[in-house]
This record gives structure tokens, C-alpha cells and sequence, in this order.
């Protein structure tokens, strides 16, 4: 006797738990490349789901910002370590979501798993070198010192569905922000998977959000949410019928930082992510904080 | 006129009521207890059902628009200080300084001994102040006591006074206790001359009254003695200010117009601190009630972070963005 399938509905990921859409919509994920076939029904996130994830993120922040670097740094580690315990199934997807083969799909799952691992590392030593003791004209001891910048939002590469989504989210997260990220459009499989690895490891609920949907039609309320510090644009590279331009006008309503897309204008590109990705982007989501203090004798 | 013959006068108008010849705590329980019980589970579903309609676009703006003139805006803390009371006064007269066409909100609600204060910092604005008398928020103290709390705050300029009543003597069905009590506070509220009296709302505190049954009772029982409001907490017992709970008061004070032809008004007050939960309650107010309930005259709600939701709100009806609470005051 053959078996029903147990077809899964995927949900959204927003302050810990596994919300449906509040509009209660869903959309066909297909798989990329060659025999194009049907993967999943993916909660198609709305404007409300990406307030109501603003919201978990604000919530989230004096307790992660507040958390030592250390302990950041270990529940970092402790997502890739759940990771790799999940290592067949992400493999899986990312070669169903990106259209690779399996020893690709094998490699960029390593790559994503150690990124975390790599950003895990930098997050009690990231303040040493973006920040330090200024030479003063005076008596003073004068520090520098980078702090989070609060809510960040984030729109996941549209290509790079798990190792991009991962070297994205990472280093807004390590250095004390809350995240809440747009998944790709088209891919979100591997994001939703990445979910239930957070929400099984030690990251406490609303640090890192995320809402898969139409980067078009939620992409703008989160740059102009005035309860949003930062908005990481590198999504808008290949994403349908979004203007990152009018993303970074609308951001400007609150001063927000934006981190903008590679490529030159309006010509947005996907970075490869391969590479080691150096201090950039942890960068783009800190505040420097400068101290006078006297010196005395 | 002396208290004797004021409390005489609200004995003499229950009596007719009740049609009884002498008011005694046997015939106060026949006639409380002879009210039609609440059905729970339909209670909640009603409420439930009503709590699901979908308030948008322009009728969204006029309920939020609504419901902040409707609030009563509240500190008390023990820790509350004449500056933090001149501070919620400020915010009650101009609730957001950036759009100066919101409304201002009904009133100002504190402790008896920042009425002066209060008072002064809303002279001349329209904003009322409230006060919480007769031994807030346990409403254990004698009598005497209680008596002396309410004529200090009138005193000190309160327009209305929000007292407690006396939940163990209810709950041990000391009716007859709690209708005097009410009627003498009632007395205590009022000015000599051509001063207006005190408003006086009555403070049900349902949470600690159990049942649906004895929330309407309590009620029936408040407008009886001459309540001109009936309010559900102190918002210092949880549970405070639920949906049907307001619902069954507000079904009391519909049946007591078409019993006496008076109006009296309704008063949620604490854990209503969402724009969707203020509007759930004028949804109701307006099924229940009918109409003529939605005005601050005849709804309030008492609360304090409900304004700032409110704000954001109107916030996001105006600009198209969503806000966040740095564009608020804390207070």
C-alpha cells in the first residue's frame, strides 16, 4: 500500500514562533534549473506580518544587545553546530532551490555553516579593531566604541538562497542588532529551513526574523517603518519590479543606515558570496560611541 | 441638605423601583438575584464575534479619533510625583504635539492628593480631572474614612470621582451595605451652590467579583444608588477590563434607560493598551449599547499606554508609514 505524502505547509518565522501569514495567502515555490518542478506552498508574508516582525525584533533588542560577546558569540556557533546536524536536508533543498549539482550544493552548505562559525569568532573582537583609543590634544583618554544600531531589516539575496541569506544575516546579528529579513523570493525553501535550525538553537525568539512573500510588496513598508534603524538592500539585486533607489528615499524618512546592493547605479548585482567576506557589512550596522574621559595622574 | 435626607432620597427612588415598602438587604438580594442570568459561553461568544469586525480606512480614523477623546488618562503609581502628574497633564492637553488637530483626551485620572495639581495643570482646557477615592484600590477602610478621602478630593477641584465598592461585603451578599455606601459617596460629590457636583463612577472591580452573574448585579446594584458611571477596575487585579465584561455592563445600563429613562455610563479601564482592543470596544458599545454610548460623556476607557497606541496609529493613517514608539512620549 503506498503512503499519503505528508506535504508540509511552510510558515513564517517571526519572534520565535511559526506564524501563518496574517493574510492567510501562499505562493508555489518551484525548483530552479532544468525539470522545473513544484517544491512547496510558501506563506506569502504581507505588510502586517513584516510589522508584527518589527515589533518581535524591537522586543528582542535590549535583551540581545545587551547579551555579552561572548554569549553571542557561542549562540552563533551553536547555529552552525545545529546546522550541521541538518546538513543532508539543507543540501537537499539548496540544490532543489538553486538548480546545482550536489557536490555545489554540498560545498555551499559547508561554506554557509562556516560562516557562522567565522562571524561567531569576530563578535568579542570586532570593537578592538572598529573602535580603540583616539589620540587626543589633552588629558583625556578618548575611546571609540562600536554598538548596534537597533532594528536592522534585511532583503536575503534573490540568488543565493542559503549561503547568501546566511553572510547577510550573520553580521547584523553578531554585533548585537535584530534582524528581520525578507527571504528570496523565489527560493525561500532553504530560509524557512534555516528557521526551525534558529528556533531549535539557542537564538532567542525575535533576534532573527523572517518572512518569505513578494520582495515588491513588503520590501517597502520595512524601508519606510519608522521603528527600523537599518535597511540591507543587497536583496534588490534581481528582484522583480523593486527600485532599491526608491527603497533608499523612503529610508531617509528616519535617517536609517542603508548598506546598498553591489554593482554601479541602478544596476544592482549579487555579490559572490564565496569569498571570505571581511568586516564590511558587520560595519554597516554599528554606531561608533566616543567617550571623553580624564586622564588624572 | 443634609446627607440623611440625600441617601433618604436614593432609598425612596429604589424602593420604587424595587416595589418593595422598606429597602432591607432581603429585598435588595430578591431583586438582584431575580435579574436574568448571564449565559457565559454565549457571553464570550458575542463578544468574541463582535471583537471580529472589520474597522478600516476612513470609520478606522474616526474610531481612533474617538477613542482618544474618550480616554481617561491614568497614573497611579505609588511613586507618582507632581511632576509626572504635570507631565500626563501636558500629554492629556495636547496628546501629540506634532499634529495639533488630535483630540485632547477626556480627562486625567490620579490619586487624591495630586488633584490640586492636576487641576491646575488642565485649568481652563476642557479636560477633566478625576480622582480615585474611598481608599483605592482595596476600598478597605471605614466608612468615615472613606467619606473624608471623597469630600477632600472635591474639595481639591475633582470633576469626578472614581470610587471603589466594598467587594468582600458584595460577595457576602451584605447588599444593603454596599447600596449606602455608594449613596453617601454619592453625596459626598456634591458642592454647595451652583458648583457642579463630582461625577461619580463606581468602581465594580470585576476580577474579584467571579461571575458574569454578579458583574451584572454589581452593576444594577451601582446604578441603583446613584452611579453616573460604571467602571469595571482599579487595573490593579488581574484580570482587569475584559471584552465581555464590558458587554454585560454595557447590557445593564441599556435595560436601566428602559427601565428609569437614565442614561449611565460605561468605563473599561486597565489592559486595554492596543488601538485594535479600544476599537473591539466601541464596536461593542455601539451593538450593545447603541450610539448615543460614544461619547466621552457616556464611554471612557482608563488607560495609559492605549494613547501612544493610538498615536501610532494616527500616525499611520496620515503618513502611510508605520511608527514606532520613538516618536511618542514615554508618559
Amino acid at each position: 500500500m503506498s503512503r499519503v505524502d505528508v506535504r508540509k505547509t511552510y510558515k513564517l518565522f517571526i519572534g520565535g514562533k511559526f506564524p501563518r501569514s496574517e493574510s492567510g495567502r501562499s505562493y508555489e515555490v518551484f525548483s530552479a534549473g532544468r525539470g522545473r518542478r513544484f517544491l512547496a506552498n510558501a506563506a506569502q508574508g504581507s505588510r502586517k506580518d513584516a510589522r508584527d516582525a518589527v515589533r518581535a525584533a524591537r522586543a528582542a533588542l535590549p535583551g540581545w544587545a545587551g547579551a555579552t560577546a561572548y554569549n553571542r558569540g557561542q549562540v552563533l556557533y551553536r547555529v552552525a553546530e545545529v546546522m550541521e546536524s541538518r546538513r543532508t536536508q539543507f543540501v537537499a533543498e539548496v540544490q532543489a532551490a538553486e538548480g546545482v549539482t550536489a557536490a555545489r550544493a554540498e560545498a555551499t552548505v559547508s561554506a554557509a555553516i562556516d560562516r557562522w562559525v567565522w562571524y561567531a569568532g569576530w563578535s568579542d573582537k570586532y570593537a578592538q579593531v572598529l573602535g580603540g583609543l583616539n589620540p587626543v590634544a589633552g588629558p583625556y583618554f578618548d575611546i571609540s566604541a562600536p554598538e548596534p544600531t537597533g532594528v536592522v531589516a534585511a532583503l536575503a539575496p534573490q540568488r543565493s538562497s542559503l549561503l547568501g541569506l546566511v553572510s547577510v544575516v550573520a553580521p547584523i546579528v553578531v554585533a548585537g542588532n535584530t534582524a528581520v529579513v525578507l527571504a528570496s523570493e523565489e527560493r525561500p525553501v532553504p530560509a524557512i529551513t534555516l528557521a526551525e535550525a534558529l528556533a531549535t538553537s539557542d537564538v532567542p525568539g525575535g533576534v532573527i526574523n523572517l518572512i518569505t512573500g513578494r520582495t515588491a510588496e513588503v520590501a517597502p513598508w520595512l524601508a519606510s517603518h519608522l521603528d527600523v534603524n537599518a535597511i540591507d538592500l543587497t536583496g534588490a539585486a534581481d528582484a522583480q519590479d523593486v527600485s532599491w533607489g526608491e527603497l533608499e528615499a523612503a529610508a531617509a524618512e528616519n535617517l536609517k543606515r542603508v548598506l546598498r546592493p553591489a554593482g554601479s547605479d541602478e544596476q544592482a548585482v549579487e555579490p559572490d558570496f564565496a569569498p571570505v567576506p571581511g568586516l564590511h557589512r558587520l560595519e554597516a550596522f554599528l554606531e561608533t560611541k566616543t567617550v571623553w574621559h580624564p586622564k588624572g595622574r | 441638605m443634609s446627607s440623611q435626607t440625600v441617601t433618604a432620597e436614593a432609598t425612596e427612588r429604589a424602593r420604587d423601583i424595587l416595589g418593595v415598602t422598606r429597602l432591607t438587604n432581603q429585598a435588595l438580594s430578591g431583586w438582584l438575584h431575580g435579574l436574568p442570568g448571564v449565559d457565559e459561553v454565549g457571553a464570550d461568544a458575542r463578544a468574541a464575534t463582535l471583537g471580529t469586525r472589520s474597522i478600516k480606512t476612513t470609520a478606522k480614523a474616526w474610531a481612533i479619533d474617538t477613542a482618544i477623546s474618550m480616554i481617561d488618562l491614568t497614573t497611579l503609581e505609588g511613586a507618582d510625583t507632581a511632576g509626572k502628574v504635570r507631565s500626563l497633564c501636558t500629554k492629556a492637553r495636547t496628546p501629540d504635539p506634532a499634529h495639533l488637530d488630535t483630540p485632547r483626551v477626556a480627562a486625567v485620572c490620579v490619586y487624591n492628593d495630586m488633584v490640586a495639581v492636576a487641576r491646575e495643570a488642565v485649568a481652563g482646557t476642557g479636560v477633566n480631572v478625576a480622582a480615585v477615592s474611598t481608599a483605592f484600590p482595596s476600598g478597605r477602610a471605614s466608612i468615615a474614612v472613606k467619606l473624608a478621602d471623597t469630600r477632600d478630593a472635591v474639595e481639591a477641584g475633582a470633576d469626578e470621582i472614581d470610587m471603589v465598592i466594598d467587594r468582600g461585603a458584595f460577595l457576602s451578599g451584605r447588599y444593603l451595605h454596599v447600596f449606602e455606601e455608594i449613596a453617601q459617596v454619592r453625596q459626598a460629590c456634591r458642592r454647595d451652590g451652583d458648583a457642579p457636583d463630582a461625577h461619580l463612577k463606581v468602581i465594580l472591580e470585576t476580577g474579584e467579583l467571579v461571575t458574569y452573574d454578579n458583574v451584572r448585579r454589581a452593576s444594577w446594584l451601582a446604578m441603583l444608588a446613584g452611579a453616573d458611571f460604571i467602571k469595571t477596575s482599579t487595573g490593579k487585579v488581574s484580570p482587569a477590563a475584559t471584552l465581555p465584561v464590558t458587554m454585560i455592563m454595557l447590557e445593564a445600563v441599556r435595560d436601566w434607560r428602559a427601565l428609569t429613562g437614565e442614561m449611565v455610563g460605561v468605563k473599561p479601564a486597565g489592559g486595554i493598551r492596543s488601538s485594535k482592543d479600544a476599537i473591539r470596544h466601541l464596536v461593542v458599545v455601539n451593538e450593545v449599547a447603541g450610539e448615543e454610548w460614544l461619547t466621552p460623556q457616556w464611554f471612557r476607557f482608563g488607560a495609559s499606554s492605549l494613547l501612544n497606541d493610538l498615536l501610532l496609529q494616527r500616525h499611520k493613517l496620515a503618513t502611510g508609514a508605520y511608527s514606532g514608539p520613538d516618536y511618542v512620549t514615554i508618559d
